[in-house]
């Protein structure tokens, strides 16, 4: 199961932040601080995995990409597959890019709510929901007619 | 730049439909953007909380308006700000009508609030509506919303709901009513326990993308209960085999691969299933073959599936064919330049080296690459994988790049396993004792306020029991090397704690054993260590006790002692100790060592903490003081259970004269309430001074008692229940106490204060130092069932009209609290005849003088009794305070004696009496120490 998806720039201010399991607001700041001082001492050129029981309890792992200012962070437990996962990311990158015609951060930050639109039809309740970009522009296009 | 970029959004904005922003949104988003710092950022959002808590209250706020308000909400919440002021708008815009605002409303929700939140009734309404809407977007915003809004209290309100959209004419329905069974599923299995059924019927379901949906709850249900879904084996390996053919639509393809997160998830669903099978696991072999073929390993996703294989193919039963395929793609993975790849072939290899252990020898260097490589990530994995594979040959190597590793991070997280880690591999393997101890050394020094405390007792244990051969010299040259290494660490600076504790263990039990080092010479280390780290009372603790244990042996074996200046300034500094513990220990060292050689043999022999030390739990050698009690008129000891009967008797005789006390009892307890650390203090250190003035004024109300009986007894109903419930235990748990030192013995058990030595005297001084760990736990707990912190004795002073105790009190262990409360005042009188009488030489004949006053009252003792079963293990103890303390203690645990007492009627004659004896008691008992112990010792 996913338990949060982030997407935050490399001065680690959040852009977006969806936790699965319902969390209180400090707790989530916390994470997510958490989350970006562990990324922001990630050198160059290594995996793109992280074991990360130390924040999020035990059997967590996070996977995470970089794309110029933003970072996209998945973090989820032991059912799912690391690869998989950083295919995951990409398919939310080039969702975004055909919503955004080549996306950045700017973007993620003013549409705010079609963020979480495009989100929610490919992660649903933490669980992978669809992975065709293609089908999930054609949702969110059909809701914001 | 980025403003350029900035106005060139704002421009296209106006294309965004209905995702569009207003200017003010993008102002606030903007300057959070360029804050350059933290307090910028906070001021921002504070103005922009105080703008939106006034538009907010502002009448017909246009619809439009108010969905920008929301997201606005929404971005300040992620910021870390609170908005719950506009929850309720966000409840409100579900209600609406159009789609948009609906989703804006359920996103907002559902990201304020968490299902047991207040609000969440509003929604459900609104859900339920929803869900029967015809429009389909609307139907999955709500299936959207209960994912998180509804908890197993509300999930009856929408079930039948969601499995109808079951069969909603909509894919895109379906898979979202799935998921959200799914998710109802992990939050209250009990509640939709009947539909399970759906969701095997869902995985014919004509659409893949609803099949591939249905892989997840399966996956957990599989999880939880495998037997019952062998039979969908054969269903899931078609699945597969027709995925990987190709015969699902095109558009399933991810970077050519088929549909590959439904082969993901059917693999590990097969890794289950197959799990320990071998008829299933035969039925995969081919569809995993084929896989192994068909993945294209150039691309990220196929990768994915390939080690999915890898990880399916070491959990079921394999072939030797699917065994080698697998090898084949971990070595790929390692070779590989990617340090994605080589993570997950590392973890393959740890995963397949349980099948086959030679596997990891291929991938020698690999693996010695990936432990050096940069990549944290890559190493600790590594690790893991060392972790698996470490038999006693490897040990040595694997263990000291384990402990490099930990030396140089910082993640107190991971630093806590690897060391743990590092501790069970020694543990496991050490091929030699003298290895052990280093490595346990260097795993204390670089981690040891993270090691787990059990760790320490076992390292002291096994130095003090040797590796089991009956080989003393082997034992002893191991000793030896632990003493020599600690007395070379010792000199490092800032030693972890409980590194700290075992080396003053081993140094007091073993330290002079060889006689290569002095008693001066070792003793003078010590007192370093308790210099050195004056503000760790644990570690002066063992150090004191580690003294005492080397003087002990000195004097044992005949030699004079000459205490060191600096130890004598700590033994001093340590007599005024604020720790109760720590002033124990001390007065036992000073007691010690005033005693003579045959004396301190028994109490401390030599390399004793490995000896069981056996218990008269009967109290045998009480046999003869006993019968002389009687024979002089004491009454017999009454079991327990007989006395609760007659407690009650007592209770209610007693009734009539309580009245007043019970009064005091609600002024006095806020009047002087005491600081549940003070009591336990007392029981060793200082012995309150009793107050005449008070206790005159403890009497007066009891004599003028018979006023107002109503009260008092409606009162003490209300607390009878409370006694029944808390006397007897009070009186059981006095002696437990005593019988809990045999874990204690070695003075390796799992109590941070218990290590004081290692000798016939532990189960004693283990006792009493016991006491502060146990008291202070059981005074909390009676706080919160009393509702304060008032000590006992605040307590019974009330309940005994302001009677204040003389030492008993102070020494009472909290686990009487409650018996305070119950109506007889006189329980304190009792309590203070027998504190005063302690104060005497010989507290026995002190206390049997009482005894017997007690039964010319007629009323019953049951002191005889609590004594026979409390008082013995103390005999012995150095320390008066503590005998003290179990008198009162035992006195008071049973009610039934001062109850007599009371029952009786307040005798001003003995009230006086016992006043001069407090008044008597002024001395502080702790200076006769040394001749009571003489005494009792012979």
């Amino acid at each position: 199961m996913i338990k949060a998806v982030m997407m935050m720039n490399t001065q680690g201010k959040p852009r977006l932040a969806k936790f699965y399991d319902f969390l209180p607001v400090e707790k989530q700041q916390e994470l997510i601080r958490g989350v970006f001082s562990v990324l922001s001492s990630r050198p160059e050129n290594v995996s793109n995995f992280l074991e990360i029981d130390s924040l999020f309890g035990p059997d967590s792992r996070l996977v995470y990409k970089h794309y110029a200012t933003l970072y996209f962070v998945l973090v989820f437990d032991g059912s799912e597959n690391e690869l998989a996962m950083l295919d995951l990311i990409q398919v939310l990158v080039e969702t975004l890019d055909k919503c955004f015609s080549n996306v950045c951060e700017l973007d993620i930050v003013f549409n705010y709510s079609k963020m979480h639109t495009v989100l929610d039809e490919i992660v649903f309740g933490g669980q992978v929901l669809e992975t065709r970009s293609d089908e999930v522009m054609k949702a969110v296009e059909e809701i914001s007619k | 730049m980025e403003q350029l970029k900035t106005i060139g959004r704002e421009l296209a904005m106006g294309s965004q439909g209905g995702f569009g922003q207003s200017k003010e949104f993008l102002d606030l988003v903007k300057s959070i953007g360029e804050a350059r710092s933290k307090a910028e950022e906070d001021r921002i959002v504070l103005s922009e909380i105080d703008i939106l808590k006034r538009k907010l209250l502002e009448p017909d706020i246009p619809k439009r308006k108010m969905k920008e308000y929301i997201i606005r909400l929404v971005y300040i919440e992620m910021l870390g700000h609170d908005a719950s002021f506009g929850y309720i708008h966000a409840v409100k815009m579900t209600h609406d009508d159009n789609l948009l605002l609906k989703r804006t409303g359920y996103l907002a929700v559902t990201l304020f609030l968490n299902e047991d939140h207040d609000l969440i009734i509003l929604i459900v309404n609104t859900i339920q509506k929803d869900l029967r809407s015809d429009n389909y977007l609307v139907v999955c915003a709500a299936l959207n919303a209960i994912c998180r809004l509804i908890n197993e209290e509300t999930i009856p309100a929408v079930l039948p709901q969601v499995v109808d959209l079951l069969n909603h004419h909509k894919e895109a329905v379906r898979k979202k009513a799935i998921m959200a069974l799914h998710r109802f599923h992990r939050k209250s299995p009990s509640s939709v326990s009947h539909l399970i059924s759906n969701f095997r019927k869902r995985l014919c379901d004509n659409d893949p993308g609803v099949m591939g949906a249905t892989l997840c709850p399966l996956f957990d249900l599989i999880t939880e209960d495998v037997a019952s879904y062998k039979d969908l084996v054969s269903s899931f390996v078609s699945i597969l085999k027709q995925v990987t053919e190709r015969r699902l639509p095109k558009s399933y393809d991810y970077h050519q691969m088929p549909a590959p997160f439904i082969q993901i998830k059917l693999l590990k669903i097969m890794a289950l299933l197959g799990s320990g099978d071998k008829s299933a696991s035969e039925i995969m072999y081919m569809v995993l073959g084929d896989l192994f073929k068909k993945c294209d390993s150039s691309t990220n996703i196929g990768n994915a599936i390939l080690y999915e294989c890898i990880r399916s193919i070491s959990c079921i039963i394999p072939s030797p064919k699917l065994l080698e395929a697998a090898a084949d793609a971990i070595s790929k993975f390692l070779k590989s330049d990617s340090h994605n790849l080589k993570y997950m072939g590392i973890d393959g290899l740890g995963r397949l080296i349980k099948i086959s252990p030679d596997i990891a020898e291929q991938h020698q260097l690999a693996v010695i690459d990936c432990l050096e490589d940069p990549d944290d990530t890559l190493k600790r994995k590594t690790f893991e994988l060392l972790y698996k594979m470490t038999k006693s040959s490897n040990v040595e190597v694997i263990v000291d790049r384990m402990i490099d590793y930990m030396i140089s991070i910082n993640d107190n997280h991971y630093k806590t396993e690897i060391a743990s880690r590092c501790v069970e591999l020694a543990e496991q393997f050490a091929p030699s004792n003298q290895w052990f101890i280093q490595i346990m050394n260097k795993v204390f020094e670089h981690a040891g306020d993270l090691v787990n405390i059990k760790v320490a007792h076992n390292l002291m244990r096994l130095i003090a029991e040797g590796f089991g051969e009956d080989d003393d010299d082997a034992d002893s040259k191991l000793r030896l090397s632990a003493v020599e290494s600690y007395l070379q660490i010792m000199s490092e600076p800032k030693l972890p704690s409980l590194f700290l504790q075992v080396i003053s263990w081993v140094l007091g039990e073993y330290g002079t054993a060889d006689g290569k080092y002095s008693a001066s010479y070792i003793s003078g280390k010590l007192c370093d260590v308790a210099d050195a780290y004056s503000s760790d009372e644990t570690v002066k603790g063992y150090a004191v006790s580690a003294l005492m244990k080397i003087y002990a042996f000195e004097i044992a074996s005949g030699r004079k002692v000459d205490v060191l200046p600096e130890c004598q300034s700590l033994i001093e500094e340590l007599l005024a100790s604020h720790s109760t513990d720590l002033q124990q220990r001390a007065y036992e060292l000073q007691a010690l060592l005033a005693l003579d050689a045959r004396a301190v043999e028994s109490i401390l022999p030599l390399d004793a903490s490995c000896e069981d030390i056996e218990f008269d739990k009967d109290l045998s050698f009480l046999n003869g003081y006993i019968q002389q009690a009687i024979e002089s008129g004491a009454q017999p000891y009454i079991s327990e259970r007989e006395r609760s009967g007659m407690l009650e008797t007592t209770d209610y005789h007693s009734q009539d004269h309580h009245e007043v006390p019970s009064h005091a009892l609600r002024f006095e307890a806020y009047e002087r309430p005491k600081p549940s650390s003070l009591r336990t203090q007392a029981s060793t250190e200082l012995v309150p001074l009793p107050e005449p003035s008070y206790y005159s004024e403890a009497h007066q109300p009891i004599s003028t008692s018979s006023v107002s009986e109503r009260e008092s007894s409606e009162i003490k109903l209300r607390l009878d229940g409370v006694k029944q419930k808390w006397g007897r235990p009070s009186y059981q748990s006095s002696t437990s106490a005593s019988s809990t030192p045999p874990q204690a013995a070695n003075g390796t058990s799992s109590h941070p204060d218990v290590g004081v030595g290692s000798s016939s005297l532990k189960p004693r001084s283990s006792y009493e130092s016991k006491k502060p760990e146990i008291y202070p736990e059981k005074q909390r707990l009676a706080a919160s069932l009393f509702g304060g912190s008032s000590s006992s004795r605040s307590d019974r002073k009330s309940s005994s009209g302001g009677h204040k105790p003389a030492k008993g009190t102070a020494s009472k262990p909290p686990k009487e609290n409650p018996i305070p409360v119950q109506p007889p005042p006189d329980l304190l009188d009792f309590g203070e005849p027998t504190a005063t009488s302690v104060t005497a030489t010989d507290p026995f004949k002190e206390l049997e003088g009482l005894m017997d006053s007690s039964s010319q009252d007629g009323g019953s003792t049951d002191v005889m009794g609590v004594l026979y079963s409390d008082a013995a293990p103390v005999t012995t103890t150095t320390s008066v305070d503590s005998l003290l303390s179990e008198l009162s203690d035992s006195s008071k645990g049973n009610p039934g004696t001062y109850q007599s007492q009371t029952s009786k009627g307040p005798n001003s004659q003995e009230a006086l009496e016992k006043d001069a004896l407090v008044r008597q008691m002024g001395v502080n008992p702790t200076s006769q120490n040394p001749t009571l112990f003489k005494d009792l010792l012979g």
